[in-house]
Formats: C-alpha cells, sequence, structure tokens
C-alpha cells in the first residue's frame, strides 16, 4: 500500500519533517517518564505511614482501563487505514471512537484518583502517593491532550479539511496516542503488577 | 530535491537508503491491525490472570516484564510503522529508550549501593 500523505517530500533527507519532529519529541518524552517511573520505583517502599499499593490499587478495574486504551491504539490506526484508502467517513469514525475509549480511560483515573484520595492517599501522604500521582497525572494530562487533538481532526475533517493526500497528520496524531499507549504498558506492569 | 530523485535524474545508482527514504512505505491492512489487536488483547488477560497465579516471585516479574516487552514492541513496530518507516526514526526513538535505561540503570545502582 503506497502511503499517499508523503509520495512527494520537499525535504533534503527526503523524509517527513513533522514525522522526524514528533519522533524527536517521542523520544525526548520518554526520558521524562522513564525519569518519573524510576522514581516511583525508587521511593514506593519508603513510605513511613500508609496507605500503601496493596492498600488501593484494584488490578481488575485498572485491568479494564488498559484494555480500553489498548483498544483505542487499534481504532487509531483503523482511522489512519481509512483516510489512507480515501474514506473520510470511516476515519471519522473511528476518530471519534478513538477519543470516546480516550474519555473512558481518563474518566477511570478520575474516579481511581477520587477513590485514593477518599481512602487518605493526598499528594503529599506519602512518597508514594507523590510519586504515583505525579507518574500518572502527568499520563492522564497526556492523554487529555491526545483527546483534544482527536477532536480537533475530528471537527477539521467535518469540515472538509481531511482528505487523502492528508494522511501523514492523521498518522502523526497517531504515533502521539501509540506513545501514551505503549507508557501505559509499562506503568501498567511496574507500577500495578510487579508490587514488592 | 531529494537525494534520491537527484541522483536517478543524473542515473546515479540508488543507495539502500535511498530505496528507504521515500514516503511509498508499506503499512499494515485493517485486518492485520484488528490480528495485533486482538494479540494484545490475549497478552493483556494473559499478565492478568499471572497476576493471580500463586508462583514464585522473580518468575513472576519476569514474565510479566516479558509479556509487557512484548506488547511495547508490537505497538512500536506495526501501530507506530517503525517496523516499515525509514531507520532514522527507529534510531531516534531507540536512542531516546537507551537515555531511558541508562536512567533507570542509574537508579537501580544508586538504590544498591545504598546512595538514596
Amino acid at each position: 500500500m503506497s502511503h499517499a500523505g508523503t509520495a512527494h517530500l520537499e525535504t533534503s533527507t527526503g523524509i517527513s519533517n513533522k514525522k522526524l519532529l514528533m519522533w524527536l519529541f517521542l523520544a525526548s518524552d520518554c526520558l521524562f517518564f522513564g525519569s518519573f517511573i524510576a522514581a516511583y520505583l525508587l521511593y514506593r517502599d519508603r513510605s513511613i505511614v500508609g496507605p500503601y499499593p496493596e492498600d488501593l490499587f484494584d488490578i481488575p478495574f485498572t485491568s479494564v482501563s488498559a484494555f480500553v486504551l489498548l483498544m483505542s491504539s487499534v481504532s487509531m490506526v483503523l482511522a489512519l487505514a481509512a483516510i489512507q484508502k480515501g474514506n473520510v467517513r470511516g476515519l471519522r469514525i473511528w476518530l471519534l471512537t478513538t477519543a470516546v475509549l480516550g474519555t473512558l480511560f481518563v474518566a477511570g483515573q478520575a474516579y481511581e484518583f477520587t477513590e485514593f484520595y477518599h481512602e487518605g492517599l493526598h499528594l503529599d501522604t506519602n512518597l508514594f502517593g507523590t510519586t504515583f500521582y505525579v507518574l500518572t497525572g502527568f499520563h492522564g494530562a497526556h492523554v487529555t491532550i491526545g483527546i483534544l487533538i482527536l477532536l480537533s481532526l475530528f471537527v477539521y475533517s467535518l469540515r472538509g479539511g481531511i482528505q487523502q493526500k492528508d494522511s501523514e497528520n492523521i498518522e502523526i496524531a497517531g504515533l502521539y496516542w501509540h506513545f501514551v499507549d505503549i507508557v501505559w504498558i509499562v506503568i501498567f506492569t511496574l507500577i500495578y503488577l510487579v508490587q514488592p | 530535491m531529494t537525494l534520491a530523485d537527484y541522483r536517478k535524474q543524473h542515473g546515479e545508482p540508488l543507495t539502500e537508503e535511498d530505496e528507504h527514504s521515500g514516503g511509498d512505505t508499506h503499512h499494515p491492512s485493517a485486518l492485520e491491525y484488528i490480528q495485533i489487536g486482538a494479540i494484545l488483547t490475549f497478552v493483556t488477560a494473559l499478565e492478568v490472570a499471572l497476576y493471580y497465579i500463586d508462583m514464585n516471585y522473580t518468575l513472576l516479574v519476569t514474565m510479566l516484564i516479558v509479556l509487557s516487552l512484548a506488547k511495547f514492541a508490537l505497538v512500536v513496530l506495526w501501530f507506530m510503522h517503525l517496523r516499515f518507516d525509514n531507520k532514522l526514526f527507529g534510531i531516534l526513538f531507540a536512542s531516546g529508550m537507551a537515555l531511558t535505561f541508562t536512567v533507570f540503570a542509574v537508579v537501580i545502582a544508586a538504590q544498591h549501593g545504598g546512595l538514596v
């Protein structure tokens, strides 16, 4: 299948500058999340007052959230596949599906934070609370920004602004969305499933 | 004009990099994407099932990390198209990951050394 959006690139490298910029951003964002995850792993056992992770984590609930975010990645690639075939209606359906799934994930995170807060875990309660809220909060912020990007693309497509030749813009938005997904894959395993 | 275009115009032989630098990259079909989604779902279910099985802690952690890496690789290689796209993107992302693992290694070393 040819990639319609980048058929005639006018750059000295022959690759899209926009795509290159997104990959550079994602590479730098790796370090951002890597630092937060390392800080969490370093400090989670050093809290001198509760509540502790094993008192709060609801694995079945978080598993459903992880599944929802994974499925949003599938709908995102289906949006890309649709526009690469010139199917604008399909693009809109899958973009909206991805945004809805992302919103479900953020809503689940908001519910989880509220539950933890009522259980007594605040940002300044202990080292677990500080590192957990900062890490997962920043991830939630990334997902929220992703939803805004998706909705912007959806509205833009309704105005006729996205055609088959513009598929690279959808691919770049998809790169961001999948990155948010792979960060959660790591968080779900290292923070939720692997407990000391 | 790209270097590949210049070489084509002047009848010069294309390098391997030229052949991969253009925009004509193969992307998987919708069916392939759905199949990968099904695999990701299965692996996630397996991870959760392992969490509830009473087994050796080291073995459990190793299995969970291996499964997580498999999911990570599937998304990066297929959904983010690194398997099909220009190698430069992969090098950039791998550099970011290498820096991240360096941070992890330093943190773990510092923790074991009693420095933090």
